[in-house]
């Protein structure tokens, strides 16, 4: 196992500085070329590092936990309910909102690339993107969330939502116990992106305590 | 295709790796890589579709051996290459031998918040199309297996379902990634019971939805 991942460090750091010559030899091109303007490659990276990510979705759902009318234009519009936040646009034109109840857990893939709701969650990680989640996820969902350390009840329903088309998938996870009264702000705190994608359960407010926050 | 991307229901991948705290990029090709996908999809005017088969046509090996930016790199070069936009000696050299082809658009900074808000929505009007299937009604997913990019996921074909849902008129994709147009038709979430795609092993409660256009079904 220490050979293999030596073997595999190795292969991977060689790989990366070829790929990164690769991609700087073809970025000088392209600007050269006249196809892309630098600014505009700095201004889409800027976007997905520090303005778009989980804590756009953590808002929507602390609202639906909030807010009843809400909830269910979220249930019934994702895509508007969502909009009227403020989050829109590529990857997210067509949003689906699928709600964990005591009897179903839901869990979203992209079997066959990597679809992702980019405005609310950003981008995906890299085991999202992975074989063994895009492989394991559809044939052995409960395998994947043990892994996970989420643990579903025989009895309690699993879906899989495979993102096969532009459609995509937002899970809004159960409200925590011992948050009544809790405002939209202190609830948003407790989403976490693995909630959101459903390989993963809102945090304990106790969670938060742990965390020194 | 019948690719290597073709990943649901596969074995031996092993153990999920995660990582916390992970960064949006692991090094900084891979966010010129995304941001390169993302301009020069405007400026060579293809659609998402043609993006993801130009991935999936990577040789099989390759696919399954490469990380994800790695792979959107492949995509982006061959989708440059066969839009005649530069040669291969070109990119690998990174010093043109001719000057630039015209292209659709070039994205400029000050557009790119605009063109990301707007995104490019699927849906198109149906114009009257009747709607062949409708919540609740059964269907299977065809057992056919086209060479070109298509979403009907081989753990899928021959399978049955039961519709819950109607998403609206969509682009299809075997259509828009061969270049042949959005030819739109109706698109289905269609709710698969876990023993139906997997057997006894399944248990029987769980389920798996996947949208699915209308020509990839038929009444069961």
């Amino acid at each position: 196992m220490a050979h293999d991942d030596h073997h595999h460090d190795h292969a991977e750091g060689s790989q990366l500085s070829d790929t990164a010559l690769r991609v700087r030899a073809l970025e000088s091109l392209l600007i050269e070329k006249g196809y892309v303007d630098p600014a505009a490659l700095d201004a889409l990276i800027e976007t997905y590092e520090t303005k778009v990510g989980p804590r756009n979705g953590a808002r929507v759902v602390a609202r639906a936990w909030c807010d009843a009318d809400f909830r269910k234009w979220l249930l019934d519009d994702a895509t508007a309910a969502i909009a009227s936040l403020g989050h829109t646009g590529r990857q997210g034109e067509h949003m689906v909102a699928v709600e964990n109840t005591p009897e179903v857990h839901n869990m979203v893939v992209c079997t066959l690339c990597s679809c992702y709701p980019w405005p609310v969650l950003g981008l995906p990680p890299v085991w999202y993107k992975s074989a063994p989640y895009r492989s394991r996820a559809v044939i052995d969902p409960r395998g994947v969330l043990d892994e996970f350390g989420v643990t579903i009840d025989e009895a309690r329903e699993v879906r899989v939502w495979d993102s096969t088309a532009e459609v995509r998938y937002l899970v809004v996870p159960m409200r925590p116990e011992g948050t009544d009264g809790w405002s939209e702000d202190e609830l948003a705190r407790l989403v976490t992106r693995d909630s959101m994608i459903g390989t993963g359960v809102a945090l304990d407010p106790a969670d938060l305590d742990a965390a020194g926050s | 295709m019948n690719g290597a991307h073709d990943m649901g229901g596969m074995h031996g991948f092993g153990p999920i790796m995660r990582e916390d705290d992970e960064p949006p990029f692991h090094a900084a090709w891979e966010g010129r890589t995304l941001a390169l996908s993302l301009a020069m999809a405007a400026a060579g005017g293809w659609t998402i579709d043609m993006g993801r088969h130009a991935r999936e046509r990577m040789a099989p090996a390759d696919y399954l051996a490469s990380s994800y930016y790695q792979i959107w790199l492949a995509g982006l070069q061959t989708l440059i290459e066969e839009n005649g936009l530069a040669t291969r000696e070109e990119m690998a050299s990174g010093v043109p031998d001719a000057p630039g082809a015209a292209v659709k658009t070039v994205l400029r900074a000050d557009q790119v918040a605009g063109v990301l808000a707007r995104g490019a929505p699927a849906d198109r009007p149906a114009g009257g199309t009747p709607q062949k299937y409708r919540p609740g009604d059964g269907v299977r997913v065809r057992n056919f297996h086209p060479t070109g990019h298509t979403r009907a996921a081989r753990y899928l074909r021959g399978h049955t379902g039961q519709i819950v849902r109607v998403h609206g008129f969509h682009v299809l994709p075997d259509a828009s990634a061969a270049g042949r147009g959005d030819q739109p038709e109706w698109l289905y979430c269609v709710r698969f019971s876990a023993r139906e795609l997997w057997g006894e092993q399944a248990n029987a409660r769980d389920h798996v939805h996947a949208d699915q256009w209308e020509s990839y079904l038929e009444p069961a």
